[in-house]
């Protein structure tokens, strides 16, 4: 669009504005945003259906072996799940908030609300991918690449939970160069198994006896959790991913001055998308973080 | 109506000069590859999908060779040889399922004709449209890209846990297919949108041709069930890629799992590619016969019964692949169940031809052999759809019969039919009548020659997917192969009179068979923008009293006012 088209833009009453942005097969705005929002919803639908096959595999499987579940469970951390729920229904409100200003034609506010809705997009990526990063550390991964210290040799295992050990971080690093597995993080140590017994101070002899009846607690086939948990927070990142991508589109067509009271579909469109990505998460959070 | 115009000056179709039409309003490459409307999209879905036909029919041709002798006249005599026959069946079942079946229908006739069915300018998100065309050649190369590293050799089904093992180039082709999943949803979307809000004044929804009811109850299919193929297919990707092992027995998981998934969507997929065929030839029957569809709302909602009912049988695919008892019930008595609205259908197009004028021209005698040959498939669909049949039959050369009967016999030659029918309307041209009935009747001849003794072998026990078979069945084998290469004589026929008829063919009439649908009241073919007054309805789609042939035009005329058509400017 051209400086002078954005120049009468911002001096056109919304009904103008409306009509310019009114494709040639449609007979009124009003028309044109009823179908562009019925096919979102749509749309949207779909996305839910993507989803929903991930969670029949989740139902299927947890019904037949609910212990795997409720074992591996307790491996991911609530906090951080938590964390990534708040920054997600945060990010959700300054959406909300964002439609609002499109439609009124607050332009700044707009740009504002959207770029909090972007940092709460990012934010909730690093705290996941941090999350993830523990995982990988743990070897708590899907299918073939599932080995966490519990499976491994009991004399190499030390585990920490992060301050709780009398040494520092450096002397278990310290430690992981001798040889030894070392697990040293805010996820329930992956050496003692989630249902094992409180933290151990140091490795000694009581606590590699410990973590022997833990490997033998644990379930078969615990990697299937692991295996539906990373496709189904995968799959939603990659939809965070995706959306932080069209805010940020948004964001420069706000900042070019192409929304306001006649013209505001595309805010509004994105942020049914962006509020569909919040409710997933919400159906994943209980079904991955909270089992008991 | 006139006055949304000032935004989009680029169209060409303001600009029309006089006798203008779609095909020849914007010159050039350009003006089609990047083309917006809903007709030139149709027309490139038309020709992408006759090309994969193309391939798709010369691998069946293979088969149909190989399968002459005992021994296999071009697969022999190695492992490899052996292997190569499976990829040659799988990429033929790929390339028709995903490429032709499910796109096309929808695709090109759907998008060329139900615009103007329902008095629509374009489809509601054109855009989208266009990308949903190119999602579909995009994952139509994917799946040649795949072919010529490593061809595919798991079937059409991917069953696993050979779809994990295997060495052929499974992830690329499966992707392929998820983009051709994603094209097929978003040419579902735009059509529920485009029925919902694009449909002219007047024209209620039970003024709708069955045809767009059809279409309809298809797109709600495509938008429904897809989603799960997509979420199958990146699950068996990650699988391959990732090892998560959901459907990998070693690792915890349940190949069952994923058949459980591949039918969820691929039963109803089955209902994609056979409902626009019913819609076809209902619009076909009501015109030939000069009569008004009979019992117009049990066809509607039997579509819509199928749609909905075709989404609880897909355990009909499981029932030897150890489902529990309880379940292999309940599929079985829902599979006869959605067998009653197809029949519905079925009686509802006998009793409109019944005391109707018919007329046996090409598209009559295409909608004809749909029904004699879709009811062969519907019924052994049937048979098949019982327990204790089953058993014996599943993974038998009955199955192939059964769905190639559906497949070919149905949505084919619906398509083929409803193809003759707006051959007018989308190129302005008429075929060679006589030669289109030939074809039509060697086709006839050839489909029933080659699947019904498939039938036969079958119940005798000849399993389905192999290289070679006993030398019991070699008769029927050759009568099969005979077959195919008489349907393949009939498709060369009519590629020759149709490209004849865009050079050569006698000018089309606005309405020569006399169709009171809106699809037939603008010039042949029409202009870009469709309509030049938006049309307001006050009747129901079809009607046949007020119109007589005009010979000196070719084509049907109205002898009256008529209220379905009159132009109005823009007040509403
Ligand atoms: C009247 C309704 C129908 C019934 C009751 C029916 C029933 C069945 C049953 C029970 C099977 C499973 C056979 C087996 O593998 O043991 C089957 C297979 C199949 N049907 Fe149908 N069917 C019907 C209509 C259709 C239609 C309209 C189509 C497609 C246009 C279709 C396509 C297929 C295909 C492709 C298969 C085989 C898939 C494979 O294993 O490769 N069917 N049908
Ligand atoms: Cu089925």
């Amino acid at each position: 669009m051209s400086e002078n088209a954005i120049a009468t833009l911002t001096l056109a009453s919304p009904e103008e504005v409306a009509g310019r942005h009114l494709a040639h097969h449609f007979d009124t705005p009003q028309q044109q945003f009823d179908s562009g929002k019925l096919g979102m919803w749509l749309f949207l639908g779909t996305e839910f259906l993507l989803f929903s096959g991930l969670f029949c595999a989740y139902a299927v499987y947890r019904m037949l072996h609910p212990q795997i579940f409720i074992y591996a469970s307790r491996y991911l951390d609530p906090v951080s799940g938590a964390l990534c729920t708040l920054v997600l229904v945060t990010s959700g409100f300054t959406m909300a908030w964002a439609i609002r200003c499109a439609q009124l034609g607050k332009r700044t506010g707009l740009i504002i609300a959207l770029l909090l809705t972007i940092a709460g997009g990012f934010g909730f990526l690093v705290i996941h991918g941090y999350e993830y990063f523990e995982e990988y550390q743990q070897h708590l991964m899907w299918g073939t690449h599932y080995h966490p210290a519990v499976n491994a040799p009991r004399q190499q295992v030390v585990v920490a939970k992060s301050g709780a050990v009398g040494g520092s971080w450096s002397q278990l690093d310290q430690l992981g160069k001798q040889g030894y597995l070392v697990a040293h993080s805010n996820i329930a140590p992956a050496a003692i198994g989630p249902a094992g017994p409180a933290l151990a101070q140091q490795p000694t002899a009581s606590f590699t006896a410990a973590s022997v009846t833990a490997a033998a607690a644990q379930p078969h086939n615990v990697q299937i959790f692991f295996g539906i948990y990373f496709l189904m927070t995968g799959l939603h990142s990659i939809h965070v991913i995706v959306g932080i991508i069209l805010l940020t589109y948004l964001l420069v067509r706000a900042i070019r001055k192409d929304f306001g009271p006649g013209y505001y579909a595309p805010v509004d469109f994105i942020g049914l998308y962006w509020g569909v990505v919040d409710m997933i998460w919400m159906f994943l959070f209980p079904l991955l973080y909270l089992i008991h | 109506m006139t006055t949304t115009t000032a935004e989009i000056g680029g169209h060409a179709w303001e600009h029309a000069p006089i006798g203008g039409n779609y095909l020849n309003e914007g010159k050039g490459i350009k003006s089609w590859l990047f083309t917006l409307d809903h007709k030139r999209i149709g027309l490139m879905y038309l020709i992408s999908g006759l090309t994969m036909f193309f391939i798709g029919g010369m691998l069946a041709m293979v088969i149909r060779t190989q399968l002459l002798v005992p021994n296999g006249l071009i697969f022999h005599g190695s492992y490899e040889a052996y292997k190569h026959y499976n990829q040659v069946f799988t990429l033929h079942g790929i390339i028709m399922v995903f490429m032709v079946l499910v796109p096309i229908p929808p695709g090109a006739l759907g998008n060329f004709v139900l615009p103007l069915m329902i008095g629509a300018k374009d489809v509601a998100f054109p855009r989208l449209n266009l990308l949903s065309y190119y999602l579909y050649v995009t994952g139509a190369i994917m799946a040649v890209v795949s072919t010529l590293l490593g061809a595919v050799d798991t079937g059409w089904t991917f069953y696993t846990p050979f779809s994990i093992q295997t060495e052929t180039y499974v992830v690329w082709m499966v992707l392929g297919i998820f983009l051709l999943g994603f094209s097929s949803i978003l040419t579902g979307l735009n059509f529920i949108v485009t029925i919902h809000k694009l449909r002219a004044p007047g024209m209620k929804w039970f003024r709708m041709p069955v045809f767009v009811w059809a279409s309809y109850a298809t797109s709600i299919i495509q938008v429904a069930a897809t989603p799960v193929l997509g979420v199958t297919l990146l699950l068996l990707v990650a699988e391959r890629v990732m090892g998560v092992g959901i459907f990998n027995s070693a690792l915890g998981g349940d190949p069952v799992l994923f058949q459980d998934f591949f039918w969820f969507y691929s039963h109803p997929a089955v209902y994609i590619m056979i409902l626009p065929a019913m819609g076809i030839v209902g619009e076909i029957i009501t015109v030939f016969s000069r009569k008004p569809i009979f019992g117009y709302k049990f066809i509607v909602m039997s579509s819509l019964a199928i749609a909905l009912i075709g989404f609880v049988v897909w355990g009909h695919h499981l029932f030897v692949n150890g489902q529990s008892a309880e379940w292999d019930a309940i599929f079985s008595f829902m599979t006869f169940f959605v067998a009653v609205p197809s029949a519905v259908k079925v009686f509802n197009w006998l009793a409109t031809m019944y005391k109707g004028a018919i007329s046996l021209t090409t598209p009559m005698l295409y909608a004809l052999s749909f029904i004699v040959l879709f009811t062969i498939g519907g019924f052994t669909g049937v048979i098949l759809g019982a327990l204790a049949t089953n058993v014996v039959l599943h993974d038998t050369y009955f199955v192939v019969a059964h769905f190639h009967y559906v497949m070919m016999g149905g949505t084919i030659i619906a398509f083929i039919g409803g193809l003759h029918y707006w051959w007018p309307k989308m190129f302005g041209r008429m075929y060679n009548e006589t030669l289109g009935r030939i074809t039509c009747v060697m086709l006839f001849i050839g489909i029933n020659l080659t699947f019904f003794p498939q039938f036969i072998v079958g119940a005798e026990g000849m399993p389905r997917r192999y290289a070679t078979y006993l030398p019991q069945y070699q008769p029927y084998m050759i009568a099969s192969t005979v077959g195919a290469y008489i349907q393949l004589a009939a498709f060369v026929l009519m590629a020759g009179y149709l490209i004849h008829s865009l050079v050569r063919g006698k000018k089309a009439a606005a309405n020569p068979w006399g169709a009171s649908t809106l699809d037939w009241s603008m010039a042949s073919p029409p202009t870009t923008g469709n309509f030049q007054h938006m049309p307001v309805i006050t009747q129901g789609p079809y009607h046949y009293e007020d119109m007589e042939y005009d010979g000196r035009l070719g084509g049907f005329v109205h002898v009256e006012p008529v209220p379905a058509l009159a132009g109005v400017g823009s007040e509403h």
